[in-house]
C-alpha cells in the first residue's frame, strides 16, 4: 500500500498549476489522494507545455501527411523522405520563459533540448536555425537579453558541433517581458535507420545514459504553462544549466550505441524530464514502467523522488536496451565517460511505478498520464476583421532615397550580422550558402543533393489577421526555400501565444492554425513536428500571436541554385508577381508613419505556387542569375539588399499606376525579383506571361548607386552602412541593466 | 602521404579534418583515439578543430594531459609534420610545443567569418604551395584566438621565419599581437594556426584557398 505523508492542500495543487477539476479527475482516476510525488507527476504530465491540453483539438486539424512524411508529429521530431535512402529528422521547439529569466542558459538548454531531439531519433544534426523576439529597443532589459540568448546559442551550437545558418530576429515592445526563443535542428539518417520512443517487450532493462540528476529545472514545464508577474526572477531555479560538452558525448555515445543493435526504445529526458521519458515510452508501448529511483545517478545527495522525478537536468537519455547487448552497450558508455546505469524495467500492466528507499512513491495508470490527459474545448472569439487602406492613405516620405536608407537601417530590418557571426555556421563543411539570404543550404550526402531551410513568420499580419497571418508564415517560408532552388518539403511549426483561457487569445491561436493548415494543404508542405507556447503573458499584456514556421526543402543537385545578389552588371531586372503596393501592416507603415494599421496583405496560395513553382524552374534550367523574395519592406528594400551583398547598383523604373511609396514599400504576397541576362530577358518575360504570371521588367543592374526614375539616386555605400550599422551599434552602447 | 587525425571527448572539427584530408590526399586518414600510447606511421599528425573537455578550464589544457599528447611531442621531436587548427593550436600551445598561448578574442565573443591571411613564409613545408606575401581567403571559428607571446619570443618567431600566416590588418578578428595567425616550432614541422583551412578547399564551399596548406604538408601539389 501507497504510504501519504505529505497533506495534499487546495494550495498545493494550484502551486502545482493544476486547476480543481483537474485535481477532481485525478482522484476519479486514482480512487484516493495521490502522494506528493504523484501530484508532481501528474503536474508534470498534464500541464500545457508537455499535454498540449488547450491546443490539442487546433492541432489535430493540420495536415500532416504526405507521400515524403515518414513520422509526422507526435515523435521527438518529424522525418521526412530525401531520396536515395536519406531521411532529414528535424523539428522546432521554443524556451521562452526560461530565457526571459536567465537569457544565456535559457537559450543555450533550448539549443540542446532540440538537438537532442534529432539525435535521439537516431540523426546526426546538421544544421540549426532559430527565430528570436526580442522586447523593443529601447526597453531596459532587452539588449541584455539579445546578448545572453545569441551566446547561449553559440555557446551551445559551436560547441556541440552543429552550423547555425539561419533564423530571424525581431523587436517589438509586446515582447518586453516575454521573449521568444525558438530553436530549430534539423539531422540527418538512414530510412532504415530511424529510432523511436515505443517500448518493445516485457521485463527488459530501462537505462539512464548521460548527466548526472540534480535539483535543477525542477518544475521548469509547469513554470512555461504560466503567466509571469513581477516575482518571475524568483523563478530562477527552475532554469536548466546546459553542458554542450556533455551534450556532444551523448551524441556520440548514442549513434555508436544504436549501431550496435542494442537500443530498442530511446527518449530524451526534456521537459518533465524522467518522469515524461518514461511515461511516453511505456504509454506508447502499451506497457507499465517500474522505476528504482536509488539507481539514479545523482549529482547531490538526498534527492527525494519528487525532486528526481521533476528534474530537468539537462543532457540525459533513457532507453530500453537488448540486455544480449548489455556488454557492447557497457563498451561505448565507458569510452565516452557518461554515466550510464540501470534504473527499472518494462512490464506487462500499464502502470507508472516509482521506488525510492525501497518504498513505493507512485503508482499510476500510465495511458492515462500520457496520450490520454485531458484535452479542452476553449472558447474562443475571432479577431473583428480590419479594412484594407487604400495605398494613397498612407502618407509618402518627402524623400524616397532618405526613406529607403531609414528604413533598412530599422531594427528589425537591419542585418543580423553582429548576431550569425557569434554563430559557427561552416562546421561540418557543408554550409552551401549560410545566413543572410532567404534561405540557408547545406550539401548532403554524395549524391549532389542539397537542403534548404528557412524560419518565418510575420507578427504583425498575426495579430492583424489570425488567418491571413498564419497562410503568410507558411507562405513566406515556402517562398524563402523556393528562390533558392529547392522544393519545400515539410515544416514543423512553433506555435508562440499569450493566456489561451482568454477567449481573444484563443481565437488567435484558433486562427492562425486555420491559416497554416490551409496553407500547408495547398503549398504541399507538411506539418511533421512542432511545438506549442502559451502563456507568454505579463501582468495580463500578451506577446503579438507569433506562429513560426520552419521548413525544410530539397535540391536534387545543390549547384543548382542562387542567391539573393546580384550577380553582373547590365542584367534586366524583372518583378514576378502581382505587385500592388499593399501598405497595410507594412514596415513602412509601422514604423515610418507611426501605426500599423487595416488588414495584412492578401495571400493568394494558387498565385503562391504558380508563381514559386516558375521561379524553382528557372533556377533549375539556370535563366535566373539571383532571385530575392518581397517581404518586409516592399520591393524597393529586396532590391536594395540584393545591390548591398553585391556592391552592384540598379537603375529602376516605378509603375506609374500606383503611389510611388507603395511601389517602393508596399509587402504584397508571392512576389519575387529576378535577374536575367539582357540576352534572354525578353523570352524570359514573354514565358512568364504566357505562364499566367504577372511580370514586368523593372530595371537593370550596375553602377553604385540605386536609382528610382523621378527620385534622387541613392548611394550603395549610405545604404549598406544603414543597413550593417545599427544593430552593432545599439549592442555596442553602455548596458543600461 | 600517411595522415592521422587525434580526436578528444569535444573534438567537433575532426570530421571536415578527415574529409579535407582525403579529398586532398586521396587516401583514408586514420583516427586516433585520445586514450591511445602510440601513434600509427604516418607523415602528418593533426589535433583538429572543437571544444575538448567543452574548453572549461583553459581553452586545450585537459587535451594537453591525454595519453596520447605524449606520443604526438615525440613525433614531433623525431621531426614528423603535425598540424594543430584551433583548438589543436591551443592544446599546442598547453604542451609548450609551441610558444606563446591563446588568450579570449579581443572582443570577448565568439567570431565565425571570413579572413584573409597573408602568407608570412612560403619556406615551410606547410606553406610552401603559396607564394610569400600572397593573400588567401580563410574562415577563423572560435572564441579564444587572440594570440599572445612576449616580445622576446615574438622577435624570435619573426627571426627565424617561424610566423607562418598572420591576418591582414583589416582582417583580424581576434586582436592577435602582431596579427599572427599561425606559427611554427624551431624545426618549422609544427605549424599550429587558428583559421580553418579545411573548410576552403573546393568550389562547393566558396574556394580552394585552403588547399595550399594540405597539398604543401601531404606532397601533393602538381
Amino acid at each position: 500500500m501507497i504510504k501519504n505523508d505529505v497533506e495534499i492542500t487546495p494550495d498545493l495543487i494550484a502551486e502545482h498549476g493544476l486547476k480543481p477539476d483537474e485535481y477532481q479527475r485525478i482522484l476519479d482516476l486514482i480512487g484516493r489522494e495521490p502522494t506528493l510525488t504523484e501530484l508532481g507527476i501528474f503536474s508534470a504530465m498534464w500541464n500545457e507545455h508537455c499535454s498540449y491540453k488547450s491546443s490539442k483539438k487546433w492541432l489535430r486539424t493540420l495536415p500532416t501527411e504526405g507521400p515524403r512524411v515518414i513520422e509526422g508529429p507526435g515523435e521527438n521530431a518529424g522525418v521526412v523522405d530525401i531520396d536515395d535512402g536519406d531521411v532529414v529528422v528535424f523539428k522546432m521547439e521554443s524556451h521562452n520563459h526560461p530565457s526571459f529569466i536567465s537569457p544565456y542558459e535559457g537559450a543555450a538548454t533550448g539549443v540542446g533540448g532540440i538537438l537532442r531531439d534529432v539525435f535521439t531519433m537516431g540523426a546526426r544534426p546538421v544544421a540549426a536555425m532559430n527565430a528570436l523576439r526580442f522586447g523593443a529597443p529601447e526597453n531596459e532589459r532587452t539588449r541584455h537579453i539579445v546578448s545572453g540568448v545569441v551566446e547561449g546559442i553559440g555557446g551551445y551550437g559551436n560547441c556541440f558541433g552543429v552550423p547555425t545558418i539561419g533564423g530571424e530576429v525581431n523587436f517589438d515592445a509586446r515582447y518586453n517581458d516575454n521573449c521568444l526563443v525558438n530553436a530549430f535542428a534539423a539531422g540527418l539518417a538512414k530510412a532504415d535507420g530511424i529510432f523511436l520512443s515505443e517500448a518493445k517487450g516485457v521485463g527488459l532493462p530501462i537505462v539512464y545514459l548521460g548527466s548526472k540528476t540534480g535539483r535543477d529545472g525542477i518544475h521548469g514545464a509547469t513554470m512555461a504553462s504560466a503567466e509571469f508577474d513581477d516575482d518571475s526572477e524568483e523563478k530562477r531555479p527552475t532554469v536548466q544549466i546546459g553542458d554542450p560538452f556533455s551534450e556532444k558525448l551523448l551524441l556520440e555515445a548514442t549513434l555508436e550505441l544504436m549501431k550496435t543493435g542494442a537500443v530498442i526504445a530511446i527518449q530524451d529526458m526534456g521537459a518533465a524530464g524522467l518522469t515524461c521519458s518514461a511515461v511516453e515510452m511505456g504509454a506508447k508501448g502499451n506497457l507499465g514502467v517500474r522505476l528504482d529511483l536509488d539507481k539514479v545517478p545523482c549529482r547531490e545527495d538526498g534527492m527525494t523522488a519528487y525532486e528526481m522525478m521533476l528534474s530537468e537536468s539537462q543532457e540525459r537519455m533513457l532507453m530500453v536496451l537488448d540486455p544480449n547487448k548489455e556488454e557492447e552497450a557497457a563498451a561505448v558508455f565507458k569510452k565516452w565517460d557518461l554515466d550510464f546505469a540501470i534504473v527499472g524495467e518494462t512490464t506487462d500492466d500499464q502502470r507508472f511505478k516509482v521506488y525510492r528507499h525501497n518504498d513505493l512513491m507512485a503508482d499510476l495508470p500510465i495511458k492515462e498520464l500520457g496520450d490520454e490527459a485531458p484535452e479542452y474545448d476553449r472558447p474562443w472569439v475571432e479577431s473583428p476583421k480590419l479594412e484594407p487602406v487604400a495605398p494613397k492613405d498612407v502618407p509618402a516620405p518627402e524623400d524616397l532615397g532618405k526613406a529607403l536608407i531609414q528604413l533598412v537601417g530599422l531594427p528589425d530590418m537591419c542585418s543580423r550580422r553582429w548576431v550569425w557571426e557569434q554563430y559557427d555556421n561552416l562546421i561540418q563543411g557543408n554550409t552551401m550558402a549560410g545566413p543572410g539570404g532567404d534561405a540557408a543550404v547545406i550539401r548532403v550526402g554524395d549524391n549532389g543533393k542539397g537542403l534548404a531551410f528557412a524560419v518565418d513568420v510575420t507578427p504583425r499580419y498575426c495579430e492583424a489577421d489570425p488567418i491571413e497571418g498564419g497562410k503568410q508564415a507558411v507562405a513566406e517560408c515556402w517562398r524563402n526555400i523556393t528562390a533558392v532552388g529547392a522544393e519545400p518539403l515539410a515544416a514543423t511549426d512553433n506555435l508562440n501565444f499569450g493566456n489561451p483561457e482568454k477567449p481573444e487569445i484563443m481565437g488567435q491561436l484558433v486562427g492562425c492554425i486555420q491559416g497554416i493548415g490551409e496553407a500547408c494543404l495547398a503549398l504541399d508542405m507538411p506539418i511533421v513536428s512542432g511545438n506549442v507556447s502559451l502563456y507568454n503573458e505579463t501582468n495580463g499584456q500578451a506577446i503579438l500571436p507569433t506562429p513560426a514556421i520552419g521548413g525544410v526543402g530539397l535540391l536534387p543537385d545543390v549547384t543548382k541554385r542562387v542567391g539573393k545578389s546580384f550577380t553582373a552588371e547590365g542584367e534586366i531586372i524583372l518583378l514576378i508577381g502581382a505587385h500592388e503596393g499593399h501598405l497595410g501592416q507594412s514596415i513602412y507603415q509601422r514604423d515610418m508613419v507611426g501605426e500599423a494599421a487595416g488588414a495584412p496583405p492578401r495571400v493568394d496560395l494558387a498565385a503562391e505556387k504558380k508563381h514559386g513553382t516558375f521561379v524553382r524552374n528557372a533556377i533549375r534550367e539556370g535563366r535566373v542569375t539571383a532571385v530575392h523574395d518581397i517581404s518586409d519592406g516592399g520591393l524597393l528594400v529586396a532590391v536594395a539588399e540584393m545591390g548591398m551583398g553585391s556592391k552592384i547598383g540598379a537603375s529602376l523604373t516605378p509603375n506609374k499606376d500606383i503611389p510611388l511609396h507603395a511601389w517602393a514599400f508596399g509587402e504584397d504576397q508571392a512576389c519575387y525579383v529576378v535577374t536575367v541576362p539582357a540576352t534572354s530577358a525578353e523570352t524570359f518575360a514573354k514565358d512568364a506571361l504566357s505562364a499566367g504570371i504577372p511580370t514586368q521588367a523593372i530595371g537593370t543592374t550596375g553602377g553604385n548607386e540605386l536609382t528610382v526614375e523621378g527620385s534622387h539616386p541613392i548611394s550603395l555605400g549610405d545604404l549598406d552602412a544603414a543597413y550593417e550599422g545599427w544593430l552593432p551599434n545599439y549592442m555596442s552602447a553602455p548596458d543600461t541593466h | 602521404m600517411k595522415s592521422a587525425v587525434i580526436v578528444f571527448p569535444g573534438s567537433n572539427r575532426e570530421r571536415d579534418m578527415l574529409y579535407a584530408l582525403e579529398q586532398i590526399s586521396g587516401q583514408k586518414p586514420l583516427t586516433v583515439w585520445h586514450q591511445e600510447t602510440t601513434l600509427p606511421d604516418v607523415d602528418l599528425i593533426v589535433l583538429p578543430g572543437g571544444f575538448s573537455y567543452g574548453d572549461y578550464l583553459r581553452t586545450g589544457a585537459i587535451a594537453g594531459l591525454s595519453p596520447i599528447m605524449k606520443a604526438v611531442k615525440e613525433q614531433a621531436d623525431k621531426g614528423v609534420r603535425v598540424l594543430g587548427v584551433c583548438n589543436g593550436f591551443q592544446i599546442l600551445t598547453e604542451t609548450g610545443i609551441l610558444p606563446g598561448a591563446l588568450l579570449r578574442n579581443a572582443h570577448l565573443k565568439f567570431v565565425c567569418k571570413e579572413v584573409e591571411l597573408e602568407i608570412a613564409t612560403s619556406q615551410s613545408v606547410f606553406t610552401s604551395a603559396y607564394s610569400a606575401n600572397q593573400v588567401i581567403r580563410c574562415p577563423v571559428a572560435h572564441h579564444d584566438g587572440n594570440y599572445f607571446a612576449d616580445e622576446d619570443t615574438l622577435n624570435r618567431l619573426e627571426a627565424e621565419d617561424r610566423v607562418a600566416f598572420r591576418y591582414t590588418q583589416a582582417t583580424n578578428p581576434n586582436g592577435s599581437i602582431r596579427n599572427i595567425a599561425g606559427i611554427m616550432n624551431e624545426q618549422k614541422n609544427v605549424l599550429g594556426m587558428m583559421p580553418h583551412p579545411e573548410n576552403l578547399i573546393e568550389a562547393a564551399q566558396g574556394g580552394t584557398d585552403g588547399r595550399g596548406i594540405f597539398e604543401s604538408a601531404l606532397e601533393t601539389i602538381a
